[in-house]
């Protein structure tokens, strides 16, 4: 997917009247080789060719989180270049651009200092080619907007690009980056989307939408449960169906589950519709194997009993059970959240071609190099032919980590491969929802001590989920992950325990959005404001005084083995002003503290995950079992802000996702079957109970972070608190069944 | 064969009488810009207008479209400038985009009965159509304005 923009779209008008001229161009690989002789490509992810015209790679998968949008920005930011001469171009999946898996937040900060550096080595290189034809010292050659300059001679970039092809690229180490304050594109608040025009237009591009000549289209019955198999099919009725053209059965899945296909029959057709009215004709006789041993109402006892007797203490600090004893007063809760499903607008899709030994697939993967990995598996093709399996990307619709999972690549590669044809694997609805990756199921007790003025003496977390390591090894019972919104509390408390529970898994278990974050930082961030109200004590008082001293966090210290995103915590430490900042931030703006009417109230909460900053002040009236979102404040520090449009619609997105989740987000199993199947009932909030989000941001010179996730953490916990504080209820079970959101 | 306009243009599909008019559009007619979403009318992203109206293509069978006019997101403007397709760019509305040929067939048709709709008439509007990245914020604000670039148009042309 190759894509120009002319420099309107990309330096916006925001003018009523002027509204914007688009001009969205898509024109094929081969045509762009041809633009010109010369291919200077000093770096895996910049060329040029001879007319001067600049490709820029985007190596990661586009899902809404806007990363086409951001990451050339660097590129051409340091490399001066004149944007209405650069195209970007959707990279296929391939090591050399290091590691292509979009998710964990991390496309940013894995990539900016790499792509700045890809922008300044050619531009550098065009600078010394300057030098050479001026015959003048190389710093005495000014590079500016597509041009070289020295005194007042200019040379285009097209005129040195044959020279500049032809010198030795610079080491790294010697070149000279911009800084913040010299960026022209990186930082700037009001960038258009590169695929804006196309998307308004019908035109761009998803995993759903790919068309090939002869293609077919296959939907596939898959086992109702994991692990299950087809007892026996029978597909007369099914061949009847006007445009079917052919069933396959697909081989079992066994433990582990990874990212192999689910099995099942697949159904071949020359249309969807055939391919679906042709599923619903087959008669499968199915063994649904162990796991339909699993219900999830009867599994909650189990998990409440595994926290009696926690497994693993992972984070520990002096002695909680001494606190108690201590204690002037005691504080318990146990927190449930459902088990989710991912529900992408757009569900999982995969085109797969093979022709002799060549196999081409497009697909909506947040990682490439994975379903390379998963189809050279799945056909058994030697490591030493991956460059035979090209992997296209395709826009995502949307993403959520479920399509950082490609079981559907497979299934597309494998049908092609039976079939002999170019065959499109689509997921329908209910496939997506039914047969998910499916963020856990968790229980969580919660205790806290306060002294007699009322201070936080301590603090004990127990969690329990089907840990998604489960997926990868099925002997793995212990939870996770305590790294995400559990073990990596900030706050300053004398005594601490975190501990973990295990249990059994019967379903393919992923991550979702943010993780297990979802559920920690709700049950620890409701618990913060349950002990504010036993203090009684402000809210947000009481979590700034909990979060304690200006300090970084030495996790260390309480024998917790912190990932910290995998990242040094030298580089990325926990900081205390930094989490204080965006609660003060976000409470200010939200006015916290005013008078409010009867049955409206507040809630705050604020995490660091992904190694941003978030805070999010809720307002919310309440009459009822009603509940009615009346004002939304998110402060964010990620960093500094590469695309702080993308950034505040991270946050716009996370608040919604957080509000679907609260009131509506509910996957359960019944004798090991998913129960859910489509939006009824598996809802979405809509429109009219959202309303405006206003998002603030910190103004950082900080390491830039990621924002697709860390929004997403604090808002339901928000959300629980700010309704308690409208009518004292206290919700402590996700989703909110009893009420109803407005 | 069903004989149909789809974007103006008169057309013939070899499809059969049952097949929602969506899997026509994209499969048959290789028009692809209306998406799937659920297949039962609750999410919007297959939203088509027929006859001037919103529908939902997904459950709209070729039996009622036959000799209908049907437009879709491809059809909307000759160079993707219709008001509302302007004020969506405008203010970056989209994240992943999916949703968004949907939501912006139930705006065109909201402003076409309503040229100045409240935030009610809006969210009473747009709540048939789903988007889970969550851009219902940007959109109340982009149909605003697509209605001012509107009536800006139709001042300029009277």
């Amino acid at each position: 997917m190759i894509k120009k923009l002319n420099r309107r779209q990309f330096l916006k008008s925001t003018g009523l009247a002027s509204g914007t001229l688009v001009l969205g161009v898509q024109f094929s690989p081969l045509m762009a080789k041809h633009h010109g002789e010369i291919q200077f490509s000093p770096d895996v992810f910049v060329s040029m060719d001879g007319t001067g015209q600049v490709t820029i790679i985007s190596h990661r998968s586009e899902m809404g989180q806007g990363i086409r949008s951001t990451l050339p920005l660097l590129v051409a930011d340091e490399l001066e270049a004149d944007w209405n001469r650069v195209t970007v171009k959707q990279a296929l999946g391939d090591a050399k651009y290091g590691s292509q898996n979009t998710d964990g937040s991390r496309s940013v900060r894995k990539n900016f200092q790499k792509l700045k550096e890809a922008g300044a080595i050619m531009r550098t290189m065009l600078q010394q080619a300057a030098a050479q034809v001026w015959s003048v010292p190389v710093d005495q050659v000014r590079i500016e907007h597509h041009q070289a300059h020295h005194k007042d001679e200019a040379l285009d970039f097209k005129e040195l690009v044959k020279i500049a092809s032809k010198l030795k690229v610079p080491e790294r180490d010697t070149l000279k980056l911009k800084t913040a304050a010299e960026q022209k594109y990186v930082g700037k608040p009001d960038m258009a989307l590169l695929d804006g025009a196309d998307i308004v237009t019908g035109k761009a591009v998803f995993g759903y939408d790919v068309q090939l000549d002869d293609m077919k289209t296959a939907v596939i019955a898959r086992p109702p449960v994991v692990f299950g198999t087809v007892k026996s099919v029978d597909d007369s009725e099914t061949l009847k169906v006007p445009g079917v053209v052919k069933v396959v059965q697909l081989p079992a899945l066994t433990p582990p589950a990874l990212f192999k296909m689910l099995g099942g029959v697949a159904v071949i057709a020359e249309n969807t519709w055939a391919a679906i009215e042709g599923r619903k004709k087959l008669n499968i006789e199915w063994n649904h194997g162990s796991n339909s041993s699993y219900s999830t109402n009867d599994h909650e006892a189990v998990f409440i009993k595994a926290l009696e007797n926690p497994k693993e203490v992972v984070r520990s600090r002096g002695d909680v059970e001494q606190a108690k004893a201590n204690a002037t007063k005691t504080i318990e809760a146990d927190y449930h959240v459902a088990g989710l499903a991912h529900a992408t607008m757009e569900p999982p899709a995969a085109t797969a071609r093979i022709t002799g030994d060549r196999v081409e697939v497009w697909a909506c993967t947040q990682t490439p190099q994975a379903s390379q990995r998963n189809v050279m598996g799945t056909l058994e093709i030697p490591q030493e032919n991956a460059a035979n399996v090209e992997i296209n990307v395709t826009l995502l619709g949307g993403g959520f980590g479920r399509k950082s999972k490609p079981d559907f690549v497979a299934e597309a590669a494998y049908l092609a491969h039976q079939t002999k044809m170019p065959i499109k694997v689509l997921w329908t609805r209910e496939d997506e929802i039914k047969h998910g990756y499916y963020h856990s199921p968790s229980y969580q007790q919660l205790k806290g001590t306060l002294d007699e003025n009322n201070r936080v003496t301590s603090w004990y977390h127990a969690m329990v989920n089907h840990p998604i390591s489960s997926t990868f090894d099925p002997t793995a019972k212990l939870a996770g992950s305590t790294d995400l919104g559990q073990g990596d509390m900030m706050f300053d408390v004398p005594n601490i325990k975190i501990a973990l529970g295990e249990t059994d898994t019967f379903m393919r278990i992923g991550w979702v959005r943010s993780v297990t974050n979802i559920n920690n930082v709700f049950a620890a961030s409701s618990f913060v404001d349950e002990m504010a109200h036993a203090a009684g004590k402000d809210s947000k008082d009481f979590l700034l005084e909990l979060i304690g001293d200006d300090r970084i966090e030495d996790f260390s210290k309480d024998g917790f083995e912190y990932s910290n995103y995998g990242e040094p915590a030298e580089q990325y430490p926990a900081e205390t002003s930094r989490l204080k900042n965006v609660i003060q931030l976000a409470a200010k703006e939200a006015n916290w503290g005013e008078k409010l009417p009867e049955g409206t109230g507040m809630g705050i909460a604020a995490w660091r995950s992904f190694l941003s900053y978030i805070a999010v002040v809720i307002k919310v009236s309440t009459n009822g079992n009603q509940v009615k979102i009346e004002d939304v404040h998110m402060a964010v520090d990620a960093g500094q802000l590469l695309n702080p449009d993308r950034v505040k619609s991270q946050m716009e997105g996370s608040l919604i996702f957080g509000a679907s989740l609260a009131f509506y987000g509910e996957i359960t199993a019944k004798d090991g079957i998913i129960e859910q199947g489509n939006f009824d009932d598996y809802q979405m909030t809509r429109i009219n109970q959202i309303p405006d989000v206003h998002v603030h941001l910190v103004n950082s010179t900080a390491i830039p972070t990621g924002v697709g996730e860390p929004g997403l953490p604090p808002v339901a916990p928000a959300l629980c608190n700010a309704i308690f504080a409208a009518n004292g209820q206290r919700h402590r079970r996700l989703p909110l069944k009893d009420l109803r959101l407005v | 064969m069903t004989e149909l306009k789809i974007n103006g243009q008169l057309t013939q599909l070899e499809v059969s009488e049952d097949m929602p008019l969506l899997w026509a559009l994209r499969d048959v007619a290789k028009l692809t810009g209306s998406k799937y979403g659920c297949g039962k009318g609750i999410c919007g992203a297959c939203t088509v207008h027929i006859d001037g109206q919103p529908m939902r293509s997904c459950i709209t069978p070729m039996s009622y479209a036959k000799g209908k006019s049907v437009t879709t997101i491809e059809g909307l403007s000759e160079q993707g400038d219709h008001p509302v397709q302007q004020a969506w760019q405008n203010l970056n509305v989209a994240q992943c985009g999916y949703c968004q040929s949907g939501q912006i067939m139930s705006a065109v048709a909201l402003l076409e009965n309503n040229p100045n709709p409240s935030d009610e008439d809006i969210n009473g509007a747009m709540a048939g159509n789903i988007c889970r990245c969550g851009t219902y914020p940007r959109i109340r604000a982009a149909i605003k304005q697509a209605a001012k670039l509107k009536q800006a148009d139709e001042g300029a042309q009277s």
